[in-house]
């Protein structure tokens, strides 16, 4: 195949050295560390706490502020994104936080208002 | 690491000007986060419609940590730990792969082929543990759920006990002798096991008696008398009330009918009526509304449905590794995007965790 020479080969730019892999792999086993140690505090809490005790809403919230916690590890770090440029970085995460921000907050609503009507 | 500027790139000062990528990543790279994020609308639409649907039935939905408390091989209660398990298997693949892309970017052949090895075998042992929990989801529990006299629905907890025979009362056309035991060792393939034989008839309005004294009738006609041994501890746990009965609450386990208000003999009332239901179909499940078991299905099916495909993508590269296709060309960006696609999976699966198993 020819060579294009419009086209700029971004994929070989992605090397690093064997120094910069270190400090990367240091990286990922925090993470995982971080990552394993949330899961672990979320199934305590979840088998601890039963639905409906007064803990139950602190806790409910609690695994949600988890998950999220977890799923910014995974993204930023796993999947590089934090790396990126801010660009690619904004136009991944913005329209779709912002599109189910809304979605979440209209099913909960249209939810709750159904509740009453079905029963 | 990812996003570095090439030379070419910090010549050209005006990103958006033209010939360079704005975003210094690839096509194919920035092709797989916009299928990603596709991906993500999609998966976030079946939760939120979950969430909505949850909503509107109020208190009445099935609990994790009562639904999801068994382990292979165990009897008892063990409250969400499988669903861990499978949770922490999937992350550590997670790691494998974000090691194997790591080893990628080094040009490191043989750490790529390791990682993606182990990523791969993770991948595998969660589908494996994925096809466990729904064999169980729809075998269901021992107890099933019961409609009591009352009209109310409750399922039932407690140690099942062990069922020794049937000893034979009125025989039918293929089981012979009255008083001989049908055990698990004579018993026909129709009727399975003894366990099934019971549920099935139990199910079918073909058990009769009290919980000490139980007849039930076989596929054959056989009539028989239930040896089993008394169950303990029997807890209803009220889901939908009836006249006499109120919901019970998940925080408060004395809310639960229990052996002194006399939920062995309401329980197997209703076995005799045949008021009862073992395990999930797409028509009723024992755990809750049906659409809960539409819910599970759909969600849990389609997030391994992605595992799957998953699986297979990394096959794919990882034979191409082996032969060598990425050192040629240069670099082993095609296990990156591999490996996007995979985090995404796990990624999701943290979500399906938080909402379908804890909250």
């Amino acid at each position: 195949m020819e060579q294009r020479d419009d086209i700029i080969e971004y994929s070989l730019d992605n090397h690093h050295s064997e120094e910069e892999g270190k400090k990367i792999r240091k990286k990922i086993w925090k993470v995982t560390l971080i990552l394993s140690i949330v899961t672990l505090v979320e199934v305590f809490f979840g088998a601890m706490v039963k639905q409906g005790s007064s803990m139950w809403l602190t806790v409910k919230v609690l695994f949600i502020l988890l998950t999220i916690v977890k799923a910014a590890y995974i993204v930023m770090t796993f999947m590089h994104l934090g790396d990126e440029k801010k660009a690619l970085k904004w136009i991944v995460l913005l329209p779709y936080l912002i599109f189910m921000i809304y979605l979440i907050f209209i099913g909960l609503a249209e939810g709750a208002e159904l509740y009453p009507r079905m029963h | 690491m990812a996003g570095h500027a090439s030379k070419e790139m910090k010549a050209n000062k005006v990103d958006w000007g033209g010939k360079t990528s704005p975003f210094s990543v690839s096509y194919g790279k920035l092709m797989m986060w916009f299928f990603l994020v596709s991906d993500a609308l999609t998966f976030g639409g079946f939760l939120v419609a979950f969430g909505l649907t949850r909503y509107s039935y109020g208190g009445a939905w099935p609990i994790g940590e009562e639904t999801f408390d068994a382990l292979p091989f165990l009897t008892g209660s063990y409250p969400l730990a499988y669903v861990a398990l499978m949770t922490f298997i999937l992350i550590i693949s997670s790691v494998t792969m974000v090691l194997g892309v790591e080893a990628g970017h080094r040009m490191d052949r043989k750490g790529v082929t390791k990682w993606m090895l182990a990523t791969i075998v993770g991948g595998l042992v969660f589908v494996g543990s994925q096809a466990w929990e729904w064999s169980h989801f729809i075998h269901g529990t021992n107890f099933g759920r019961v409609e009591l006299s009352d009209g109310s629905v409750a399922t039932a907890k407690g140690e099942f006990g062990k069922i020794h025979d049937f000893e034979i009362v009125r025989p039918g056309s293929h089981y012979e002798g009255v008083g001989t035991k049908i055990t698990n060792d004579n018993i026909t393939a129709e009727d399975g096991d003894l366990m099934h034989a019971f549920q099935h008839a139990a199910a079918k309005r073909k058990l009769s008696g009290t919980a000490g004294a139980m007849m039930i009738t076989l596929h054959d006609g056989t009539v028989a008398k239930v040896n089993k041994e008394a169950d303990k501890d029997l807890q209803l746990i009220v889901k939908v009330p009836g006249k006499d009965y109120a919901v019970s609450s998940a925080a408060d386990e004395s809310t639960r009918i229990h052996e002194a208000d006399g939920s062995v003999d309401l329980y197997y009332e209703a076995l005799s009526k045949g008021n009862v239901v073992y395990g999930a179909n797409l028509q009723e499940n024992e755990y809750g509304p049906q659409t809960y078991g539409h819910f599970f299905f759909f969600v849990t099916g389609f997030h391994g449905f992605h595992v799957s495909i998953g699986i297979i993508l990394l096959i794919i590269v990882f034979i191409n590794v082996l032969k060598g296709t990425y050192e040629k060309r240069g670099h082993y960006e095609m296990v990156e995007k591999a490996g996007l696609y995979w985090h995404f999976v796990d990624l999701v699966w943290v979500f399906v965790f938080t909402f379908f198993y804890l909250i």
